[in-house]
């Protein structure tokens, strides 16, 4: 369906690199339904929980494992997309390393400083594709942005990437998390335009 | 209301979001120099939750098509239609083809309603302290349209930062709750310019603004936070500090969306 009279203003920008329906943001906007946390990197903990157990790391402990270095384009489910984002931190896999825990189960869920969940498929965090990030262009991860540190998941949706991340335990079903329960799409690749449940 | 996340799902709980529809455009009302509110009217209608947005779709005759999200600024009492505000942003594709393009007739698509835990009705009791910087009054309207509509008692106050007289947005309807006894207090402030006589606050909303406001209210209230990131950031770090439970405080921050 054509809109009369609407011809877009976005063409300057590589489209092959936008996934359908987002356009490019030069900022980075916040969106979070919750008060930003003051979460202390002396309190601060990152767990991960499987049926044979669970293992935690402070912060020291877990600057103490492999950095990772990514830049990639991020894609929030509220249309933007910014381009060539650069953050460091931890891969899931060396977390798991360290442990020396396999993810056995098919689904994770993502738990924060305020409550906040989402649901991932084991596959989704593994081989590179996740990290617990605490450095953003350089410097320490913004509070708003989800410092101290933050899951990314850069391949889907935004809300994917957890904010003020706790942990994660493993699940053998995929248990909706926060946004899902409102009807937000329970996988969210933005380049399938899986945006709510259904899509 | 305990306002845990468990309890939020709850009741903001959608089934799903539904397909695409196409709306028609029945009016259009010039707000103030740069907001206009579109009244769309919908086909399939399930109602909504005050304080829900839509997704909107444009498509161009190549093909080409864009899409932003806005909130709801009618009551969910006004049935089978939306109010859409839309504020004019600089370069932004979607907005200028609402404020430049549109005509009452014109045909676009949405879906929705759109989201959860901002979001309020007259079952959660009060009292209800609304915080609106600039645009961030829509979704809040339309949580006090609803509360007028279902005529609530339960105490409520919107605070709403504007930069100038002429940015207020639905300034006379928010005029016109003064003179109802139990319509809800409304406080402006004028951070960039105000005029002679101004007797409302003229700087930016600060700890002891909200102090004044908390003192007023007596029983803890939910809290609604609508507008710029750090806007919203400022003012919900006030409230942690000024004693309000962070679970209570429910935010939506935009960014430029064009």
């Amino acid at each position: 369906m054509t809109t009369r009279g609407f011809v877009g203003r976005s063409r300057g920008v590589d489209q092959d690199r936008l996934p359908p329906g987002q356009y490019l943001e030069r900022g980075f906007p916040v969106l979070s339904y919750e008060a930003t946390p003051s979460v202390d990197r002396a309190d601060w903990q990152f767990s991960i929980d499987t049926a044979e157990g669970s293992t935690s790391w402070t912060w020291d402990q877990m600057l103490g494992l492999p950095q990772t270095t990514v830049t990639v384009d991020i894609h929030c489910v509220t249309k933007w997309t910014k381009f060539d984002t650069t953050w460091e931190g931890v891969t899931i896999d060396d977390f798991l390393d360290a442990a020396g825990v396999e993810l056995s189960s098919p689904y994770l869920l993502a738990t924060c400083y305020t409550g906040y969940t989402t649901n991932l498929p084991s596959e989704d965090v593994l081989d590179g594709r996740a990290m617990v990030a605490h450095t953003f262009e350089g410097e320490p991860l913004d509070p708003e942005h989800g410092g101290p540190a933050r899951l990314l998941v850069p391949h889907l949706y935004f809300w994917k990437s957890a904010k003020w991340v706790r942990g994660l335990q493993t699940m053998d079903e995929n248990s909706p998390g926060f946004w899902e329960g409102y009807g937000y799409h329970i996988r969210g690749d933005p380049w399938l335009e899986q945006r709510y449940a259904g899509d | 209301m305990p306002a845990t996340d468990t309890d939020a799902r709850a009741p903001g709980a959608i089934g799903g979001v539904g397909g695409w529809q196409k709306v028609t455009i029945d009016s259009i009302t010039e707000e103030t120099y740069r907001a206009k509110t579109f009244r769309v009217s919908l086909s399939d209608w399930n109602g909504f939750r005050p304080g829900q947005h839509v997704d909107v779709r444009l498509t161009a005759p190549d093909g080409y098509q864009a899409q932003r999200s806005y909130s709801i600024a009618s009551p969910p009492e006004v049935e089978s239609a939306l109010d859409l505000t839309v504020e004019l942003v600089e370069d932004g594709e979607v907005s200028s083809w609402f404020h430049e393009v549109a005509q009452p007739g014109d045909v676009f698509e949405l879906r929705g309603p759109i989201g959860g835990p901002f979001t309020w009705t007259v079952d959660d009791g009060g009292p209800l302290l609304l915080v609106a910087g600039g645009s961030g009054v829509v979704p809040l309207m339309s949580m006090l349209r609803h509360r007028q509509a279902q005529n609530a008692t339960s105490s409520a106050h919107l605070l709403y930062s504007s930069r100038t007289l002429d940015d207020v947005i639905y300034r006379d309807e928010l005029e016109a709750y003064s003179s109802d006894p139990s319509g809800p207090r409304v406080s402006h402030t004028l951070t960039r310019k105000h005029p002679p006589g101004w007797t409302g606050f003229t700087r930016r909303i600060d700890r002891e603004m909200i102090d004044e406001l908390l003192d007023e209210m007596g029983k803890p209230p939910a809290v609604f936070i609508c507008g710029p990131t750090a806007f919203v950031e400022s003012v919900a770090a006030g409230l942690v500090t000024a004693g309000v439970d962070a679970e209570r405080i429910r935010a939506e921050r935009f960014g430029p969306s064009g």
